[in-house]
């Protein structure tokens, strides 16, 4: 095990980075052990390696996105583990992570995701214009600038994530497989950029890991690696010369122990049979796909035989993925037709689907469940017998090499890993054709060879049509007959040799970008040569100078904004969010304002007159007249009675006794029973506060007329005045309180999920690895949403006051103060809930159960908060809606101004800092 | 088969939702804490309502009716001046201010019916009506008691006697525990199913399922299933244990009925919550679609206030929201000891409505995907 650098190459002897006995571990899972590199500053470094052997692992920690467990990491001078020397260096480190466009946003234009890199690391306006307009000159996405990320081609993301990278001039650039999934053209023009980089900043420093061993060759300086371990370190020379191989692909294989090399072999696709290739198992007629004004498929045919292997080859993003899914039914075809054995593809044929294994292009599998439980799953849902599962499996696995990980979660699979499983799990029924999109992107040779030996294995022997696509050229070579597909239409279909002499190329790759020039009518790289030309010329296109400004202060303004703006822009271009957010609330302020009535009348109660006097019906008739009930057909008996209370039918009976009239002619004592249903507490005192009045009315009434002057006059009276409020109108009362509820809910709601679906999604990346801090990145997540419910706090007023006709009393600008200071709580709350959760579902149940319960029941909006008691009464003390449901009252209802309110402003005030505190204080700066 | 798929993919479900420790810790939380706290939170009856008297007649009459206010109903009344009076009841310190006029007491006697002044603050319209009611029958039964030393009236002799049922004491914790039971029931039903769906969609899982002999409808009932008994389980255990256990509400009724009526509602609430994936694009809107359904559907049920009382147009359009026929029949199997015989109509709604918003989501589901 070598641990030396080959210092002969370095320009300067000062490695840029240093690792010694690093390892890390994932559970239970070792992904380093005891790693010990110096990278030496100003090369191109490459990390090559199968799968899964922590390549990664020791990027992030390189970049400092990871938290170091054990060893220690040095980069630039100082200690990775050392927070302030993290902040101090990550303006000259950038890092790309694996995956296409993962740390950009699809909804923003190119120009837009470049910008936002340009503010995080504290730059002008101008001098960011000046860099974009370099960057995306050079890597040719300049007439790309206004397109959303989402529909560009993988060539033109990972070119525009380079961009990203490159728009702080770093000193070390660090690429996690920069080129996976790329088509050669692309890939060609990506390497080229690179060489063009360094040779104008020769000081800068870039280590990449790749799977594509051409592109390894022309490397400075390779690390291979395999199990969490450094296997040897060297030029590529040094590497051939060590082992013996004229190519790195075999160096490689010689490399690595004897066990995993054992099972290697090189593939070899025996010819097909002649008799072959009657039988047609997949047709595409006229195929064509349409897109709004953008067609991705134009009318495309071809036959694939049965047991035919066909290679579909194309730039990203021409049309092959579309293809595929109208083959599976996926996407219904805008025109033509698609055959499988013979039957036009319909998507509710199951058993169809039973005969077709497919594998999407992006890991599709789930997550949540074990390598194990995926295989599982797939087998019974495609109906396996029960008994033959589990050997299926174990089959499967050891096929693809699944054995270790059979109980890892796929999330802590390198991607070489996880898409193998996804074509174990694409071939766990053994069907009778493959549908395969880009199965080996991120494969490691052997993987892929091992891969290539199943599927020609399943074509000759088990006579499976095989449908691929790749970016793979060795692998193109492989397959019976290739199409190569660009901007919609198939340039050419024919087998591999063919295709080569008759553009008269040396080999594939080369035949494929000619055909690809000649329809772009672009020569692809500047450079003929295949791969990274390390000796560009140098000084073409000037790097934009070193130096600027470097803010390493803890709160820097732009960087804050640079958030700000990107979360409006993307809130912009999701106008159903930002339409949902504002009409939403209107909408629901008229049906709560409108519906949720604190009155309590209409009840419905029932007789039950044993008497049947004039008298007694004079007293039913006396609570039947009131505006609060509604009386229903009397009551026979008790059973009755009971049987109407029980259904809930009657909130109040009434029972007079028999002799009522009689009794009372007498002055003998009577009794009048009512009973009230009591399954609702609050309208069950109110009935009896009716009932009271009621009866003690009716007494006064009946007493003067039966006892004439002998009775009282009323004593005295009781003069009731309602205020603020005179006429006890519901709506007038609960328009603004309903306010504070939907400047709370509405507004967390957007926070939480603008923080957690960055975790969810991924791009939470950049926050780890550029120089923004925690309390910048959320306040700058928080400030659009602010306005949005600042904005709605205006709109819910102006319909309040406009369409309810609720009086609008007291001083405005204290009220437009309140909300603003109550919206940042709010979207502070959701900032809180936010760093507690990792899915975006336990984010949104946390924030319906942590705002909806406390605002409608603890803040004062029924009951009182001074009235409530228990950890209701702490909870309703210390919610920000109690105070902010008492100033839209006092500013609607009660002509309060600021004079009168400041007291209710200052628990609103300490609020903010708080939830900002405790949001800063949970979130991590660092993948875990 | 299609049984075993709809097994098999429920499972699947299980063990993704037992994937997220904080999404468990939610789920205990809502079906313990949560009903606990809702249930003792509210007042008994009328607490402690601030009240404040001016009292300008100084007169025997006038502090026997101060004296007569206490706790637990009112707060000790605070004796201030009428100049006082406006400006606290603007801060909001008082929710009731009496007004004894001067020479209240030698009115009183001398029949002339003088006139007590109560003001009531009108924004605080729950303590607004009772809280009117309770001040209005003290003062009259002390200034009856008081003049009853003076003369002896002739009054009729019809006693009322006011019982409450199904809840004597009318606790209001049995109310609250089973109206956060309630909300909280749909509240992860709706979430569970909705976000589940949209999490397949983007994530990109949805369409490996569709490529495989699986249909929509599977795909649907399996969510379906799987997360209605995640929460068929919760609501059972903090039934038996933390509101008939812990909170002491009796359960009138049938155990097994209402479980029977809760597994029909959470059909209704998952379907409503997968109908609502299908309309939402993103997780995002989804978030914000969840809380538009939620909030009406919470506060117009009839749990917060009686669905009597509501104008009639709401009535009739709450009749669509599962949650309406969800709170009558837990009331009346919970509360009133209904039978199937008195709650039949409600389960049929809850199926009809389970029934329809299901066929919208199955219609919706290939568009869904795009």
């Amino acid at each position: 095990m070598s641990d030396q650098p080959a210092r002969v190459i370095t320009p300067t002897t000062v490695p840029v980075a240093q690792l010694a006995s690093v390892g890390l571990s994932y559970g239970a899972t070792r992904a380093l052990e005891s790693v010990s590199i110096d990278v030496p500053s100003g090369c191109l470094v490459g990390l090559i390696g199968p799968d899964g052997v922590g390549k990664s692992t020791l990027l992030s920690l390189v970049a400092g996105a990871r938290v170091i467990q054990d060893g220690h990491v040095e980069v630039l001078g100082g200690d990775m583990a050392d927070t302030a020397h993290r902040r101090r260096t990550c303006p000259r480190i950038a890092y790309m992570p694996q995956g296409l466009g993962k740390n950009l946003y699809p909804t923003l234009s190119v120009f837009e995701n470049v910008d936002f890199f340009g503010r995080l690391f504290g730059h002008g306006k101008r001098e960011r214009e000046r860099r974009i307009g370099e960057l995306l000159q050079r890597t040719d996405l300049a007439p790309f600038a206004d397109r959303p990320v989402g529909k560009l081609s993988g060539g033109m993301k990972q070119k525009l994530g380079l961009c990203c990278a490159l728009i702080h001039d770093p000193d070390l650039l660090i690429l996690d497989e920069p080129t996976t999934g790329i088509d050669p053209l692309s890939r060609r023009q990506f390497w080229q950029l690179i060489a063009d980089i360094r040779a104008d900043h020769p000081g800068m420093s870039v280590v990449v890991s790749t799977a594509y061993m051409e592109e390894a060759a022309l490397f400075d300086l390779l690390v291979a690696m395999d199990a969490g371990r450094v296997l040897a370190t060297g030029t590529p020379q040094d590497l051939l010369n060590r082992t013996n191989t004229t190519t790195l692909d075999d160096a490689f294989i010689a490399l690595l122990p004897e066990e995993k090399r054992r099972g290697h072999k090189e593939v070899i696709i025996p010819p097909r049979p002649a008799e072959d290739g009657q039988e047609v198992a997949i047709e595409a007629e006229q195929l064509t796909m349409r897109f709004d004004d953008f067609t991705a498929v134009d009318h495309v045919s071809f036959r694939i035989t049965r047991g035919e292997i066909f290679g579909f080859l194309g730039s990203n993003g021409c049309g092959k993925t579309t293809t595929m899914k109208m083959l599976t039914g996926l996407l219904p075809a805008t025109s033509g037709t698609a055959r499988l054995f013979g039957r036009e593809v319909d998507p509710t044929d199951m058993a169809v689907r039973r005969c077709v294994g497919y594998m999407s292009q992006t890991f599709s599998l789930y997550s949540e469940l074990t390598v194990r439980q995926n295989l599982d799953l797939h087998a019974r849902l495609f109906s396996l017998p029960p008994d033959a599962i589990p050997a299926r499996v174990n089959e499967m696995a050891q096929r693809f090499d699944l054995t270790d990980v059979m109980e890892a979660f796929p999330d802590a699979l390198p991607l070489g890993i996880r898409q193998r499983l996804s074509l174990a799990v694409a071939m766990i029924h053994s069907p009778e054709m493959l549908i395969l999109d880009e199965p080996t992107s991120g494969v490691d040779p052997i993987a892929r060879d091992s891969f290539w030996q199943i599927l020609s294995d399943l074509s000759r022997k088990d006579n499976v049509t095989i449908f691929v696509s790749t970016h793979f050229m060795n692998e193109a070579e492989r397959c019976d007959r290739i199409a190569l597909m660009h901007a919609g239409k198939v340039l050419v279909s024919d087998t591999p040799a063919a295709i080569v002499k008759r553009r008269a190329a040396a080999t594939l790759e080369e035949a494929f970008v000619a055909y690809l020039e000649d329809v772009t009518g672009t020569k692809g790289g500047r450079s003929t040569s295949a791969g990274p030309a390390i000796s560009a010329e140098p000084g073409r296109i000037p790097v934009p100078s070193r130096g600027a400004e470097r803010r390493r202060q803890f709160f820097d303004l732009r960087r804050m904004m640079a958030y700000a703006l990107r979360e409006a822009l993307e809130l912009r271009r999701d106008p159903i969010r930002a339409a949902l957010a504002t009409l939403g609330s209107i909408v629901l302020m008229f049906v709560m304002a409108y519906g949720l009535n604190l009155d309590v009348d209409n009840l419905s109660f029932a007789v039950l007159d044993r008497d049947d006097t004039t008298i007694s019906r004079d007293y039913t008739l006396q609570i039947a007249g009131s505006r609060y009930f509604t009386e229903k057909a009397p009551i026979a008996d008790y059973a009755d009675l009971d049987r109407r209370m029980r259904s809930g039918e009657l909130s109040l009976a009434i029972e007079i006794p028999p002799g009522f009239a009689r009794d009372l002619e007498r002055g003998r004592k009577v009794e009048v029973g009512a009973w009230i249903d009591g399954a609702m507490p609050t309208r069950a005192e109110t009935v009896r506060g009716y009932v009271q009045g009621m009866h003690a009315d009716w007494l006064m009434k009946e007493a003067r007329e039966l006892l004439g002057r002998r009775a009282a006059v009323g004593d005295f009276q009781l003069e009731l005045r309602y205020r603020y409020n005179p006429s006890v109108e519901s709506l007038v009362a609960m328009a603004p309180a309903v306010i504070p509820l939907l400047l709370l809910m509405i507004p967390a709601m957007l926070a939480v999920l603008s923080v957690v679906r960055e975790k969810e999604l991924g791009s939470i990346i950049n926050f780890y690895v550029t120089p923004v801090t925690r309390l910048e990145f959320l306040t700058g997540k928080q400030l659009p949403y602010v306005g949005i419910g600042l904005l709605n706090a205006l709109l819910l007023a102006a319909f309040a006051v406009v369409i309810f006709r609720v009086p609008f009393t007291g001083s405005f600008l204290t009220f437009m103060l309140a909300a603003l200071l109550y919206v940042s709580a709010t979207t502070g709350m959701g900032l809180v809930i936010s760093s507690l959760t990792k899915s975006q579902i336990a984010a949104m149940f946390a924030t319906a159960l942590l705002t909806m319960i406390p605002a409608t029941q603890y803040s004062g909006l029924i009951d009182p908060v001074s009235s409530l008691q228990g950890a209701g009464a702490v909870i309703g003390r210390i919610y920000p809606t109690t105070y902010f449901v008492t100033i839209a009252r006092g500013t609607f209802s009660k002509a309060l101004g600021f004079a009168d309110l400041w007291r209710e402003l200052v628990p609103l005030l300490i609020a903010i800092p708080v939830l900002l505190g405790a949001g800063a204080a949970l979130l991590r700066k660092q993948a875990n | 088969m299609r049984l075993a798929n709809i097994l098999k993919l429920g499972i699947k479900e299980l063990r993704s939702l037992a994937r997220d420790p904080m999404m468990l810790v939610l789920i205990i939380y809502a079906f313990s804490m949560s009903i606990y706290t809702g249930a003792n939170a509210l007042p008994e009856t009328l607490n402690r309502a601030a009240i404040a008297v001016v009292d300008e007649d100084q007169s025997p009459a006038s502090s026997r009716i101060i004296t007569a206010f206490n706790p637990p109903y009112f707060s000790i009344p605070k004796l201030i001046t009428q100049s006082e009076m406006d400006r606290r009841m603007d801060a909001g310190i008082d929710t009731f201010a009496l007004d004894i006029p001067p020479n209240f007491q030698r009115d009183l006697l001398a029949r002339k019916s003088p006139t007590i002044q109560l003001n009531v603050d009108a924004t605080r319209i729950s303590q607004a009506f009772t809280g009117a009611g309770y001040v209005q029958s003290i003062v009259t039964s002390e200034v009856s008691e008081f003049l009853k030393r003076y003369r002896s009236a002739a009054s009729l002799p019809i006693d009322l006697s006011l019982r409450a049922r199904f809840n004597q004491e009318l606790k209001k914790a049995w109310f609250g525990a089973i109206s956060h039971f309630m909300s909280n029931i749909t509240m992860l039903s709706i979430v569970l199913t909705g976000a589940a769906l949209i999490r397949e969609r983007e994530h990109g899982t949805i369409e490996h399922l569709l490529v495989m002999p699986v249909t929509p409808f599977e795909i649907m009932v399996s969510k379906i299933w799987s997360m209605g008994l995640v929460v068929l389980a919760a609501s059972a255990l903090s039934l038996m244990f933390v509101i008939h256990g812990l909170l002491a509400v009796p359960i009138e009724g049938s155990f097994a009925l209402f479980m029977a009526g809760t597994t029909l509602y959470l059909f209704a609430t998952a379907s409503l919550g997968i109908f609502l994936a299908t309309q939402a694009g993103s997780m995002p809107q989804f978030g914000l679609l969840l809380m538009l359904a939620l909030l009406p559907l919470q506060v117009l049920s009839g749990t917060l206030t009686p669905r009597e009382s509501m104008p009639e147009l709401i009535r009739y359009v709450m009749l669509a929201a599962p949650n309406t026929h969800f709170v009558m029949m837990a009331q009346s199997i919970l509360f009133r000891g209904a039978g199937l015989d008195v709650v039949w109509p409600q389960f049929a709604a809850l199926f009809a409505i389970g029934a329809i918003l299901f066929m919208f989501s199955l219609r919706r589901f290939r568009q869904f995907l795009k």
